[in-house]
């Protein structure tokens, strides 16, 4: 590929361009202005950029002072009931009306708010935990403990959360019946992390056998760092951003598991203001096709709640994509 | 000559629309013209813009990348305001490509035969069976042999250079006039480098094909090109024919490169020097350090002159068999020996899969030898039980690993990576421990300034630079480079290896320099030991191997260095 013929041809003559065009810099020189900015930082940034972000966040709020400060929402209380108030249209501080109990729609919607999320908070909490605690132990150790984590997951992941749930709802309360609030959403939030958990094993698993071979490991490791100390310094901290994505959609999808387990009569006990309880009361209205109103409400409430979760669940995807951030 | 230039290049201007609107300048005003036939160069660092020139002539700029300004002449007509349909019916059939990474351009699911029919069939040269049948010639030409078997093969069973090679048969496959090859070679090994470099010479050479080499290594594109173009900072600083350029650089920056290409001969000289020069120092300070050791009770080690002895190492990897119960065992390291004296560099070389970096993994004890045993001043390191005297021995032996994107935690600033071993071993008080990493950053020409901020702010050389401060923090008398500086480009590079020279002869360190490319063995190294599939074959001193190699295997791996026959005037 050497040119047989050498010296300069038109077009590629010697040239040198003029020095001040390009002065030269240090080789490698450190940009001393820059701002430091970390990973989560970084994803942060990201987020703030993110309209999808600011939807779920207003979304999330309402229902957070939903939650703590029902009062602000309306001044009816939701377990007063008057059966000479049945269905009766929307009124002055009564937006939506009554139902078939004479309580108010709207009371009864926002009050319900607590059981659904308390449900969905906890249930996430207690999956993430269980889920990166059982999958860091089988990714990182491996041989024998990954089997045996890995098949005891997968058990558990062959049945259906909604159906195992029921099972174990029921049992408990047969054997527990009376529980009062927090009794109950214990035995929900259980019931679901108990079916729950595999999927964040599985996630945590895969992301730790990708982050223990990188480099920065083995460094602490010749540092002197015993096992654990790495595993807890370095590999599940980069390890947990695909767990964070998946834990904030989950938080919708406990919420929805919630409502339909009391839906179906199983979940929180009937006498609990729940979004499940009321839907599972409007349901003989459905067959009617009267007062919907009934239905609708707190139906909106779930599917706006659960949108909430999912978007900021997407939001966060992006911003931690990893893809992203190594360019 | 009246002959006209088949590509040219004039005033080209590229640039990238940020997200803040700007507009960033990749490439600033470029000329270049490349005759029919010829084979050209350019050259530059990451970033230079070298391969953002290549990728406007064919339109595939990523992203918000457009041509600004200027004209790119083929065969006399713009094809930069050209609409698609002609830049189109250029590409593959009058402007071929080899792309740079040969791992993530080819599709894993496709059988290899496939995609170069597809790029037979794109550019109507062949269909049906005429194509396959072309498929298997092509193949054959690129130099693969067992050619119609390959052919029905998917990518994953092709080694980096026979996809390399297969990358080459479908850039050439509708015979363009130009190929354009983006550092085709930068992933592969030095002398899997060298045969497909000299088989793509050939070839091009046969067909009359002009080739673009886009190349950061300027050894490199003098040995395969005669005409050069220098980029640096999206500017054509410096074109002309390359023995010129290198004989006499003028700009600057082609000094500068010219001076610090490891494989030149003007660097070879000089390395040499300044290598005696470190050695001496160094020696001797650790000889200071090695008569305190021996007299002291407390320090780890005998303080003997050889301070770390390998001896007969051996590991062997336990494979799946053809059958699901039968387990075939795969000697990774066979019988290894060599020793390190103290204050001097010991450079482990071969070729990856030559079991080096699991020589480096066994001394560091991240990883058990099957058999043999490697002794840390005089102290046989697997006997070692208590808690306390593992932790001894990681004091004194620290890693500085490849890829210096992932050998720093990227949650950590830089402060808490620099701090984590004087946390891990409680040295001193936080604000000792404060006062210690600042003097690291000093040590490693860092400004303290980086202490706050993470590793994906900084570039490969300055997260280097961090590895090797952390590596320093326990004060250790041995660090451990693996591939150190090989994912650098070759300006940061030289600047590294002068750090890692300069540290060694102010503390009497001794390096255990693990490296595939033995250009940089005579700037850091002492001793030589050249391994291939896991046998030692030459162990000797850096003047010896390279002045009077004995093995033929020595002699292939000098022979690949790129640049290593041209002769400068120095």
């Amino acid at each position: 590929m050497h040119d047989t013929q050498p010296g300069a041809r038109p077009g590629q003559e010697r040239y040198v361009a003029p020095t001040d065009e390009t002065p030269l810099r240090a080789i490698d020189v450190v940009d001393v202005d820059a701002v430091p900015e970390s990973q989560w930082r970084e994803a942060w940034k990201r987020l703030r950029k993110s309209p999808l972000f600011w939807l779920a966040s207003v979304i999330i709020l309402v229902l957070a002072v939903m939650v703590a400060f029902p009062t602000l929402f309306t001044s009816a209380d939701p377990n007063q009931a008057s059966l000479g108030k049945q269905f009766d249209p929307p009124g002055d501080g009564h937006p939506f009306g009554y139902n078939f109990q004479g309580a108010d729609i709207w009371a009864r919607t926002v009050y319900g708010a607590r059981a659904s999320v308390a449900v969905g908070v906890f249930a996430t909490l207690v999956t993430v935990l269980l889920g990166v605690v059982t999958g860091a132990i089988a990714g990182f150790y491996g041989g024998i403990v990954d089997t045996l984590i890995s098949r005891l997951s997968d058990i558990f992941f062959s049945i259906p959360v909604l159906l195992g749930s029921i099972v174990v709802i029921s049992v408990i309360n047969n054997v527990y019946p009376n529980k009062g609030f927090w009794g109950s959403v214990f035995v929900v939030v259980l019931a679901l992390a108990l079916f729950a958990w595999p999927q964040i094993t599985r996630q945590m698993r895969g992301a730790v056998l990708e982050v223990k071979n990188l480099e920065f490991v083995d460094a602490a490791t010749a540092i002197g760092a015993s096992k654990l100390t790495n595993l807890r310094r370095h590999i599940v901290p980069n390890a947990l951003s695909p767990v964070i994505v998946s834990a904030t959609i989950s938080l919708g999808v406990f919420i929805v598991a919630e409502s339909a387990l009391s839906f179906l009569g199983i979940g929180l006990p009937q006498t609990m203001v729940s979004w499940g309880n009321d839907l599972s009361d409007a349901q003989t209205l459905v067959r009617s096709g009267q007062h919907l109103v009934v239905m609708w409400v707190p139906a909106t409430a779930l599917a706006v709640t659960v949108l909430g979760f999912v978007l900021l669940g997407e939001a966060v995807r992006e911003a931690l994509d990893p893809k992203a951030r190594k360019s | 000559m009246t002959e006209a230039p088949l590509l040219e290049i004039k005033d080209l201007r590229v640039g990238f629309r940020t997200d803040k609107k700007k507009i960033l300048t990749a490439v600033d005003g470029a000329n270049l013209s490349i005759y029919p036939g010829q084979t050209i160069a350019i050259v530059g660092e990451s970033g230079s813009g070298k391969s953002t020139l290549a990728h406007a002539v064919i339109d595939l700029l990523p992203g918000s990348g457009h041509v600004m300004g200027g004209e790119i002449l083929f065969e006399g007509h713009d094809i930069s305001h050209a609409d698609r349909k002609a830049v189109l019916a250029l590409r593959g059939s009058s402007i071929g490509l080899v792309p740079q990474d040969p791992m993530s351009n080819l599709n894993p699911l496709w059988k290899v035969g496939r995609q170069i029919k597809e790029a037979l069939v794109a550019n109507n040269v062949a269909t049906g069976d005429a194509a396959d049948k072309r498929v298997v010639e092509l193949l054959e030409e690129a130099g693969l042999p067992d050619a119609e078997r390959r052919a029905r093969q998917y990518p994953h069973e092709f080694s980096g250079g026979m996809r390399q090679r297969a990358l080459i048969a479908m850039g050439l496959a509708a015979r363009p006039k130009l190929l354009i090859a983006d550092e085709p070679t930068s992933a592969l090994d030095v002398t899997v480098q060298k045969q497909i470099l000299d088989h793509l010479d050939q070839l091009t050479d046969t067909l009359g094909v002009a080739v673009m080499l886009i190349t950061h290594d300027l050894g490199l594109a003098a040995e395969r090109a005669d005409h050069l173009v220098v980029m640096y900072r999206g500017r054509v600083v410096e074109s002309g024919p390359a023995q010129e350029i290198l004989q006499d650089p003028e700009h600057p920056y082609t000094k500068r490169l010219v001076s610090k290409a490891p494989s030149l001969a003007s660097q070879r000289l000089s390395s040499v020097r300044a290598r005696e020069e470190v050695r001496e120092q160094a020696v001797q300070t650790a000889a200071e350090i090695a008569e305190e050791v021996a007299q002291s009770e407390s320090e780890f080690g005998e303080g003997r002159d050889d301070i770390i002895v390998v001896e007969n190492l051996t590991k062997f990897f336990t494979l799946r068999g053809a059958k699901p119960w039968q387990k075939v065992d795969f000697a990774a390291v066979d019988d290894v020996s060599f020793s390190l004296r103290r204050g001097t560099t010991t450079a482990i070389v071969g070729e990856s899969g030559s079991g080096k970096s699991t020589v480096a993994r066994m001394v560091l004890d991240l990883l058990p030898p099957s058999s043999g045993r490697v002794l840390f001043d005089g102290r046989d390191v697997s006997e070692l039980r208590s808690k306390a005297e593992r932790l001894k021995l990681r004091r004194q032996m620290q890693p500085v690993f490849q890829n210096p994107y992932a050998s720093l935690d990227p949650l950590y600033s830089i402060y808490q990576s620099i701090e984590e071993p004087l946390r891990t071993h409680d040295v001193g008080t936080k604000k000792e421990r404060e006062t210690r990493v600042r003097d690291l950053l000093d040590k490693v020409s860092l400004p303290t300034t980086v202490m706050s901020r993470y590793p994906g702010e900084l570039s490969g050389g300055q997260r280097q630079r961090v590895a090797i401060a952390r590596a320093l923090a326990l004060e250790p008398e041995v660090v451990i480079c693996d591939e150190a500086v090989s994912a650098l480009d070759v300006l940061v590079q030289a600047q590294i290896l002068e750090l890692l020279n300069d540290l060694q002869a102010e503390l009497g360190l001794s390096y255990l320099f693990i490296t595939h490319d033995l250009a940089v063995v005579r700037q850091i190294a002492d001793n030589v030991v050249v391994m291939q599939d896991g046998k030692v074959v030459e162990s000797a001193t850096v003047a010896e191997v390279f002045d009077n190699p004995q093995k033929d295997y020595t002699r292939k791996l000098l022979d690949a260095i790129p640049g290593a026959s041209i002769e400068l005037g120095a």
